[in-house]
């Protein structure tokens, strides 16, 4: 199927990833169809759709997580800043620093709230413990944790709230200097407040990173996000402008979907 | 433009109470311009009192469906195309009260002339009755186009505007002509260009309303925009 797109304001945007007929498959089961898509730098993409629809699966192929199941295997082209990260010969842990994802729940190690942050900076670089501490506050500030957190750097990471453990994760994402962070339902397990700090801090983080974000939450995708991205059945159905998918979407699929007369 | 078919059935019911609400407040408003012709045509006093009072119920209506409105916007964040039906229509339920009050216009200028005696001669300025049908007519469509969301239907409104107010500067030159040769008409004349200009102005507002009707299908905004604009918008889609 072809995907609509009508988007006037990509044109102007560089563009950080370059997805051209992406397929994927869990063993003989084929997720995603032919994705082809451009990802704007320093703007937030959402990906919506239904349960199944392949947008948690894409997000996952973006960072090749999908590489830690043998079973699973993606075709095509992922470009980061020209090159192909389904073939670069590059580590895998770089591509993920490099390209971040913040999962569903919270996932702080059980450690302290620095050794959080510290664990990722030190596999890729070697600091001092002054520029530690300076990253580790740096990287809580970005997230909007310092505040919160500045007192107790030596407690647990899992004493924290859920808002707060996700706000630490988002914290340990930017520590190791990603390019990308990829955010799956980052959402779905807080409540309102959490959830709106964590939508403020995502306006916020575009202004350095790339961000695309899975949300089950229509509404979180209309406040959030730049770009819309409709998924259904491993398809991609429609791109474009946030604004206009949620106005005036191009596709009757799509505006099935975001108006709730999906069956 | 979408309709039916929620996954909530209580959303599918509020707007289609809206829009059933609205085509209601339409009827009654078209129902008050006529008799408010019919009052200036015969120079009945009691037909356009019915008209003045008949507005009474559009006000209420008109506050009724704001409430709708900002119901469904609370309640179920309405995106694309019904989002553009309750903007849209939120916009139109305003020009369709404004066509009451100008309906209460013309029956208010029946009242003056009465009082001045200006007789039924006055009243029988034949294009002011000729504006009247136009925009009555006008007025008709407008309410079956957003009945039926139909895109052409509206768009012929729009350009139909133009002869609208062609015909309105043409009352105004006639009654101009009236005035230089009996300034003893001057009073009355004046009363019919308010009528005029009230007939002339629910031509604007069904235009409009067929504005909306465009958006809401289309997603295009129409306003603002001259006929042959509009004509290039809609061939685009």
């Amino acid at each position: 199927m072809e995907t609509a797109s009508h988007t006037t304001s990509l044109a102007k945007e560089r563009i950080k990833m370059d997805v051209q007929n992406l397929n994927f498959y869990y063993g003989k089961f084929q997720a995603l169809k032919s994705i082809t898509l451009r990802i704007p730098e320093k703007k937030v993409t959402a990906f919506i759709g239904p349960s199944g629809c392949g947008k948690s699966t894409l997000l996952r192929v973006f960072n090749r997580m999908f590489e830690l199941y043998p079973e699973q295997r993606a075709e095509g082209e992922v470009k980061v800043d020209g090159e192909n990260i389904l073939t670069s010969k590059e580590d895998v842990a770089l591509v993920r620093a490099k390209i971040g994802m913040i999962f569903q729940k919270p996932t702080p190690f059980p450690m302290s709230i620095y050794d959080n942050i510290a664990f990722g900076v030190r596999l890729f670089e070697s600091l001092s413990r002054s520029a530690m501490d300076d990253r580790v506050e740096w990287a809580l500030k970005k997230a909007a944790l310092w505040n919160e957190a500045k007192d107790k750097l030596g407690q647990s990471g899992t004493s924290l709230s859920g808002g707060q453990q996700q706000r630490l994760c988002i914290a340990r994402g930017i520590a190791v200097k990603p390019e990308i962070i990829l955010f799956d339902e980052p959402c779905s397990a807080l409540d309102p407040i959490s959830t709106a700090k964590i939508e403020e801090l995502i306006d916020e983080l575009k202004h350095d990173y790339t961000v695309a974000i899975v949300t089950h939450n229509m509404q979180q995708a209309a406040r959030v996000s730049d770009y819309t991205a409709y998924m259904y059945l491993g398809e991609m159905i429609e791109f474009g402008d946030t604004d206009q998918i949620f106005v005036k979407p191009a596709r009757k699929e799509t505006e099935d979907y975001i108006t709730g007369r999906f069956g | 433009m979408v309709s039916g078919d929620h996954s909530m059935r209580k959303y599918d019911e509020e707007l289609e109470a809206i829009r059933s609400r609205v085509l209601h407040m339409g009827g009654l408003v078209e129902s008050q311009v006529r008799t408010a012709l019919a009052a200036f045509e015969k120079g009945d006093l009691e037909l356009a009192q019915q008209a003045i009072d008949a507005d009474r119920r559009v006000n209420e209506l008109e506050l009724e469906l704001d409430q709708m409105v900002i119901h469904v916007i609370a309640r179920r964040q309405p995106t694309a195309g019904d989002l553009r039906m309750i903007i849209g229509t939120a916009k139109a339920i305003v020009d369709i009260e404004r066509i009451g009050d100008e309906a209460t216009k013309i029956a208010r200028a029946v009242k003056w002339l009465h009082e001045k005696g200006a007789g039924t001669r006055m009243h029988r300025v034949p294009d002011v009755q000729h504006l009247g049908e136009i925009a009555v007519s006008m007025l008709r469509r407008t309410l079956d186009a957003f009945a039926r969301m139909d895109v052409a239907a509206a768009a012929s409104i729009i350009k139909d505007d133009r002869g609208v107010d062609d015909r309105f500067r043409a009352i105004l030159r006639q009654l101009i002509t009236f005035m230089m040769e009996d300034p003893r008409t001057i009073s009355s004349s004046l009363d019919i260009v308010w009528a005029a200009k009230a007939i002339e102005r629910i031509g604007d507002h069904a235009k409009n309303i067929a504005e909306f009707i465009i958006f809401i299908s289309q997603g295009v905004d129409m306003r603002h925009m001259t006929p042959d604009e509009v004509e290039r918008a809609l061939a685009r889609g």
